[in-house]
């Protein structure tokens, strides 16, 4: 079943286009990455798949329109928008109890499940929690909700690496299964690089690349090459070169640049290279600085 | 590297279990349970105020059996007056504070949401549009004038315990109390005043206040002066009247057009109070506003379709 489907999807502000033409097809039961800079349309494209924002192009989520039927997707789509968006005043025993009596589709007893593995204290107020424990939880919340779709925005911002990789252990552990569909965009790309099953790069509103994990894994590979090999590795035409503590990294893509692995194993240790190493590869070549990419 | 073998194994695991049944949902009531969360104010100012006044009453009522052997030298229509005076004192203190809270909370309903971002959190929820700002709408126009009215008539009923506790006492009759205040009577009038005068009359300013909450990115209460007097500011110059400035003037404090409370020199609560429900809930200046009312809270609706934070 196809869960978001968008054709030439377009949305500016006054002069400044958020998105120009943005395709997208998401299947049922598929993890998405959206990896972007700052101001690249990242969020635009979240807000108009959540019915947040008008957007002019043909989208489709769930089967429906996302801008006028937002209230029948509420019960469908769930999202996290930020890291703080839980009202400060409200205390975690409220929290569950509004949640239960909104959502058709929310079980309470698995959502006190999550809690009890956390320090968080019922009478708590979000305002006396820590960073961490608000974002466990929001998550807590959404994971015992019932939902098709799942969109991730910046989920971690701000969490030291205990609580991002706990979040999206719990969120693959206990959540996610075929039957859901989750959309995240994140900095932290190390952080969701084994979590992901299609990757998606998003620079000035446009789509830079657009592939599942394996094709990632089987298209780029990343050379780090022995001093006396240089040469001879530059010749097979690498896609970016980067210096790391006096030796040479370099990034191939094997689609384009018609060779293979056995051609780079010859010139130095061939593995996986990682998303942001990736990211700056490419976008390096669109924009003059990939800012806001963490690490 | 297999980054499908988390997700593979898991989904096995919630295969098993059965998929959450739709549960029976009621986004209003707890739409309107979150306000009282989180505006305290609602009940608490009025609470204070309320434990304040019985304060200075208990403190007063020392003096009460001298005040009342004084009192039973005077005549009836007097007595009462005398009699009855704290107890308008909290029913008008109820009425003023039915007000102040009402014009805060309505300036910042729409607008508090957008700028702790909790919107992205309220939106995220299947509570439409239309529920939040109904919700939002009820707490003005039900929940405050029902909190006062039950607070007042709370108040009341333990002055008169105390005052009749003291008069028994010191060996006096609580009779004059008891038949002065016709207690029930004083109620009910009180209701019917903060439903009419303190709700209903006023509801296009509380309903002006949300939609300016829902639109404004600072300093709400600002935005929905500036309207009032640039019409007023226009009509001085124009027309040299103040007109617009008296009419909302008097809709924010409930007096109404005179046909509807005939005697504007003897205090709501007053049993010779004389309503006329009819000719309130006829005139068109009522439905006017009710009207304006309407339009208003459709226009708060829509804008907070589409307002994020701010």
């Amino acid at each position: 079943m196809t869960v978001i489907e968008a054709r030439s999807l377009r949305k500016s502000f006054g002069t400044t286009v958020a998105l120009d033409g943005v395709n997208l097809h998401v299947e049922e039961g598929r993890i998405l990455g959206l990896i972007g800079p700052n101001g690249a349309g990242k969020s635009t494209a979240l807000n108009a798949i959540l019915g947040l924002t008008q957007y002019h192009g043909e989208l489709r989520v769930l089967g429906r329109d996302p801008w006028t039927e937002r209230d029948q997707l509420t019960r469908d789509v769930c999202f996290i928008a930020d890291v703080a968006v839980l009202p400060r005043w409200m205390r975690v025993s409220q929290a569950l109890d509004y949640v239960e009596g909104v959502h058709p589709r929310f079980d309470r007893a698995k959502a006190e499940g999550f809690l009890a593995k956390t320090d968080i204290k019922r009478p708590s107020k979000v305002r006396e929690l820590s960073k961490g424990m608000v974002t466990q939880l929001h998550l807590a919340l959404v994971m015992a909700i019932d939902a098709k779709l799942l969109v991730l925005d910046e989920p971690t911002l701000g969490l030291d690496i205990l609580y991002r990789k706990q979040f999206y252990d719990s969120l693959l552990n206990d959540y996610f299964d075929r039957s859901r569909t989750i959309v995240v965009t994140t900095h932290q790309v190390e952080d969701v690089q084994h979590v992901l099953t299609d990757l998606m790069f998003i620079n000035r509103g446009r789509i830079v690349l657009s592939c599942s994990m394996e094709e990632f894994e089987s298209r780029y590979l990343e050379v780090t090459v022995r001093p006396e090999q240089l040469a001879e590795a530059r010749a097979l035409k690498p896609i970016h070169e980067r210096q790391v503590i006096g030796r040479s990294i370099l990034l191939f893509d094997l689609k384009s640049n018609r060779v293979d692995r056995q051609q780079l194993a010859a010139v130095g240790e061939v593995r996986t290279p990682g998303i942001a190493d990736l990211f700056v590869a490419l976008m390096g070549n669109h924009t003059s600085q990939p800012q806001g990419l963490s690490q | 590297m297999n980054t499908q073998s988390n997700p593979m194994t898991e989904s096995l695991a919630s295969a098993v279990a059965a998929p959450t049944p739709m549960l029976a949902t009621r986004p209003f009531y707890w739409s309107v349970r979150r306000e009282l969360w989180e505006n305290r104010s609602i009940y608490l100012a009025p609470l204070g105020v309320a434990a304040v006044f019985l304060f200075g009453f208990l403190i007063s009522a020392i003096h009460l059996p001298g005040k009342m052997r004084a009192m039973s030298l005077i005549d009836p229509a007097q007595q009462r007056e005398l009699i009855a005076m704290p107890y308008d004192i909290v029913a008008g203190l109820m009425m003023f504070l039915t007000m102040l809270v009402n014009v805060f909370y309505c300036a910042d309903a729409l607008y508090g949401e957008r700028r702790d971002r909790s919107i992205l959190f309220w939106k995220s929820l299947p509570v439409s549009d239309l529920t939040t700002v109904l919700a939002k709408a009820s707490i003005p126009l039900v929940v405050v004038p029902l909190v006062a009215w039950a607070i007042a008539v709370g108040v009341q009923w333990l002055m008169l315990l105390l005052s009749s506790a003291v008069l028994l006492g010191s060996g006096l009759s609580v009779s004059a109390l008891w038949t002065q205040l016709s207690f029930f009577r004083m109620s009910l009038l009180l209701l019917y005043h903060l439903l009419t005068a303190h709700t209903l009359w006023p509801a296009p300013i509380y309903c002006w206040l949300l939609l300016v909450s829902g639109w404004a990115r600072r300093a709400t209460l600002l935005w929905a002066v500036l309207p009032v007097v640039a019409i007023a500011g226009l009509e001085a110059i124009v027309f040299h009247t103040w007109y617009f400035v008296t009419l909302v003037g008097a809709r924010l404090i409930g007096s109404a057009p005179e046909r509807n409370f005939p005697s504007p020199d003897i205090f709501p609560t007053n049993p010779m109070t004389h309503i006329t429900p009819g000719h309130f809930l006829g005139s068109p200046s009522l439905w006017i506003g009710l009207a304006l009312s309407a339009a208003f809270l459709a226009g708060a609706v829509r804008l907070r379709r589409y307002q994020g934070p701010i």
